[in-house]
This record gives C-alpha cells, sequence and structure tokens, in this order.
C-alpha cells in the first residue's frame, strides 16, 4: 500500500507527478465518500444481478449464494443500485457518525 | 568553429533547430514568428531534416502535440508569437507542471487590442508566472547560440522543464545579420542525446497529467517551483560549456560600463544593443552611466543581480508592456522587489516604452536619463512610472 496522500512531502513526488505504477487507483478509498449505504433484503431479492451491472465503480460482489453485497472500500453510497432493483429489495441506510 | 554567414535570424534559428536534430515541429504560422517555422517545414519537405512537421489547426493544438510528443521522449520544437501565444496559454501552463522540456521560441510582438504585428514584450509577460525556463536574447547570434542552449537546458535530467527563448519579433526575425554557425562536431559535444525523465511506452506504464486533489496540489507547486530554482546550476554551467566551446560567454546579468557608475539602465532583449550605444554618448559627456542587461528572466537571478547594482544609486527600467492600473512596468515591480531588503536600496525609475514597434532610439535613452536626473534633483516630481513619449 502506497502512502497516504496526506502524508507525502513535496520531496516524495515524482517528477511532474508521474503515476508510476499502474492500476493504482484501486488503492484509493473512496468508500469514505459515502454518507449512505446500500443494505439488501435477501427476502425480495431474485438474484439478477441488476445492482451489479448498474453500479459505476464496479463495487459490488456477488457473493457464494448468489446474493449480492456492496464492497464499502470503494461504495460511495450513490444510491444507483437503489433505484435500479428491480424489487425494490436495495434500502440506501444512513452511515452513523 | 563553424562557418560565418550573411542571414535572416529566423532562418539562422531554424537552422539551428535542425542542427540540433530536433524530432518533433507543431506549431501554426503566426507573424513575426511565420519564417522560423515556415523554413523548418521547407526543411523537413525537403529532406534536409528527419523530423515530424504537425502542421496544427491552431496554437492550442501546437502545445498540446509537443506535450505529447515530449512525453514519448521526442526533441519537441514549436514557435509562436502575441495571440498565437495566447490561444496556447491553457497548455502553456501545463508542460512545466507535466515538466516537459519543450523548446519554444517566442518572436515576441504585442498583444491584441488595438491590433498590432509590432514588437514589444506584451505577450511573454502574459505567461511570466507559467513556470517555464525563460530567456531574452539580444542579437542574431545570441539567438542562434540559445536554441542549442535551450535544448541542453530543458532536456537536462536535473532540470527537465520547458524554455522559452524570448526574440523580439521583426527587430530580429526580420533582419539579415552575420551569423557564426555550430560545425555539427560542436553540437554534438554540446547538446547530448534526450533521454526524458519519465517517458510515455506501453513496455513501461505511467500515468502523466493526472489529477490532483487539494491534499497533494500545494506539494506539488512546491516541487514545480524548487524544480525552477534548482535549474539554474545547470543554466549557468550551461553557459560556462558554450563558452568555453565557442567563445561567447553568457550570463543572467549581463553588464556593461557599470565600473563606478551611479545610474544604470536596466533593459531585456534587442533594446540592450541601442541603450550601450547612449550609454558610451552619456559617457562622453562625462555622466557616471553604465549597463545592466537581463537575459535570465526565469528562474530570476537574484543574487547576480543584486551583485550587478551594488553600489549604483539610481536604476532606470525599461519596461515593453503595461501593467494597467498597476505598480509600473512588470520587468521594474520586480526589480524593486528583488532590492527591497537591500541596504542603501537605489532609486528606481521606470519607463515603458518601444511598445508595438514604437522606434526608441539612443536620444530617447539619453532624454530618459536627463528626465531621470531632474526628478532626483527635485526638479521633476518623482512618478512611479512614465509611459515615455506619449502624445499629451
Amino acid at each position: 500500500m502506497v502512502k497516504s496522500e496526506l502524508e507525502l512531502s513535496w520531496k516524495d513526488l515524482e517528477v511532474g507527478c508521474v503515476v508510476s505504477e499502474p492500476g493504482n487507483a484501486s488503492q484509493y478509498r473512496t468508500g469514505d465518500w459515502r454518507s449512505v449505504r446500500p443494505v439488501w433484503d435477501s427476502e425480495k431479492c431474485i438474484r439478477c444481478g441488476v445492482c451489479y451491472i448498474f453500479c459505476p465503480d464496479m463495487a459490488i460482489k456477488k457473493t457464494e449464494d448468489g446474493y449480492f453485497e456492496s464492497d464499502l472500500y470503494y461504495c460511495k453510497g450513490c444510491g444507483i443500485c437503489s433505484q435500479e432493483c428491480i424489487t425494490g429489495c436495495i434500502t440506501m441506510v444512513e452511515e452513523e457518525e | 568553429m563553424g562557418e560565418r554567414v550573411g542571414i535572416e535570424v529566423s532562418l539562422a534559428a531554424a537552422e539551428a533547430v535542425k542542427m540540433a536534430n530536433v524530432d518533433v515541429v507543431a506549431a501554426y504560422p503566426i507573424t513575426p514568428q511565420t519564417h522560423i517555422v515556415e523554413h523548418l517545414s521547407e526543411l523537413v519537405a525537403d529532406g534536409e531534416l528527419d523530423a515530424e512537421f504537425i502542421p496544427v489547426e491552431s496554437e492550442h493544438s501546437a502545445m498540446s502535440v509537443c506535450c505529447g510528443s515530449s512525453a514519448v521522449g521526442a526533441r519537441t520544437f514549436t514557435c509562436t508569437s502575441s495571440q498565437g501565444l495566447a490561444l496556447m496559454n491553457e497548455i502553456v501552463f501545463i508542460a512545466p507542471s507535466m515538466r516537459l522540456p519543450i523548446v519554444m521560441i517566442l518572436a515576441n510582438r504585442s498583444l491584441s487590442g488595438p491590433l498590432s504585428i509590432w514588437n514589444d514584450h506584451t505577450d511573454v509577460m502574459s505567461i511570466r508566472d507559467s513556470g517555464w525556463i525563460q530567456i531574452f536574447t539580444e542579437n542574431g547570434q545570441d539567438a542562434f547560440d540559445h536554441v542549442m542552449f535551450s535544448f541542453r537546458v530543458a532536456e537536462n535530467p536535473a532540470v527537465s522543464l520547458p524554455v522559452i527563448m524570448n526574440m523580439d519579433g521583426f527587430v530580429l526575425t526580420h533582419v539579415i545579420e552575420p551569423i557564426e554557425f555550430w560545425d555539427e562536431e560542436t553540437v554534438k559535444r554540446y547538446l547530448p542525446d534526450f533521454e526524458p525523465v519519465n517517458r510515455l511506452h506501453p513496455d513501461n506504464p505511467v500515468t502523466m497529467g493526472a489529477f490532483g486533489l487539494p491534499g497533494i496540489f500545494t506539494e506539488a507547486k512546491k516541487a514545480q517551483d524548487q524544480a525552477l530554482i534548482n535549474s539554474k546550476p545547470v543554466i549557468l554551467k550551461a553557459w560556462k560549456d558554450m563558452g568555453d566551446l565557442v567563445g561567447r560567454y553568457y550570463k543572467p546579468v549581463e553588464t556593461y560600463q557599470v565600473e563606478g557608475a551611479e545610474t544604470v539602465f536596466l533593459s531585456m532583449g534587442s533594446v540592450g544593443e541601442t541603450v550601450s550605444i547612449a550609454v558610451e554618448e552619456l559617457r562622453a559627456q562625462g555622466k557616471s552611466v553604465g549597463q545592466v542587461k537581463l537575459r535570465l528572466w526565469r528562474p530570476f537571478p537574484f543574487e547576480e543581480f543584486r551583485e550587478a547594482v551594488r553600489g549604483v544609486k539610481q536604476i532606470i527600467v525599461i519596461d515593453r508592456a503595461i501593467t494597467y492600473g498597476g505598480p509600473g512596468g512588470p520587468v521594474a515591480s520586480e526589480i524593486r522587489s528583488a532590492l527591497y531588503l537591500e541596504e542603501n536600496m537605489p532609486t528606481i525609475t521606470n519607463f515603458l516604452c518601444g511598445l508595438a514597434g514604437r522606434d526608441v532610439t539612443a536620444e530617447d535613452y539619453i532624454a530618459m536619463f536627463e528626465k531621470t536626473e531632474q526628478m532626483a534633483k527635485g526638479k521633476v516630481r518623482q512618478e512611479d512610472y512614465i509611459i515615455y513619449g506619449v502624445r499629451e
């Protein structure tokens, strides 16, 4: 894991702020942005995968039993999954302080 | 050493770019830069220069192409003036932040309006704070030499910053001068091959020009500021080595007849030669006058400048651009600032002149000296700046 950007001094930066490690955007915790999180109701879920398809950040994973859950490291709480869910099984729940 | 030939300075500059074995030229024609780019286009078309000449649709694209080609490790050149630089503006600031060692000749011309094609320094002053290394040339030989210098400094891995070589429009670009060309061996010895610090290449993927969040932006700017400051030793070495090779030793701050001078003129670019004539004339009249010329504008040579004016009582700063509603010309503002904490700070008078091609003769500089003397004696009110020669 690279240093958080808030720990970097100006001397740590690469020349021209080049990012020399390909794909390291995956280390960025966009989950910090979230104020609400999706919660699935497995009673209503038909395992269709629409939430998985619509998630713009690929932050929804399929579980072993075929249901879906969000990866809270990346999930920004945008609510698109909840909006698109056919059976209305995803509720956006306030994150606690 | 090479041959001495009578040639238009623009063509000589283009020949120097050819001799530097540039890989990519991306430019859009604009007066008075045209002959430089036109000649490079001919050299490529005639097979004399093995380079990509990219006739872009605008200067915005010209600088964008330059960023791309420099990023893959191609030696890159462009050239513009005035409105072209204005259109290029967005990318002009991006090139140094990405540390791309592009070389640009700026054939200095006034920014509109009124629409003008003639020479002054308003174009370069508009991008003063863009982060490029900025130098001024005084004559044709100087311009030829500094094409080589610009590539050498820009591409040095310890620098990796773009360089603007200022060359006064028409006054330099369109005159024919005797210019001593470098021979190939000298160019080879002076200018190593370009090895970029970072290179866009599929075998070793990197991201250039990424987003900078508030948490990192300040550090990025500090690193960029320090990079420009740190370029100075490389700049000095490049001048020293050039002197050793071709016998012409350039300096960040150059002086003429300053020994014991109470008053000095300070100028940048081609007007320096006319000022020298005025200085000789005034010396002949027994006046204690000398001359200081700023060749290096960014990074600003504080140390050398303070040393050059030590003991001087009065500095007459010649500005070729207006700072509307501001503290005087941009050069004078910086000179005042550079001397503010010095003991026995000299008095600074500021004349804005030679705007958009208006002739300024040696007699005019003598008149400026006389006006300065009167101000010093309290005979005329001391003013922050004077727009010289304006009709009331």
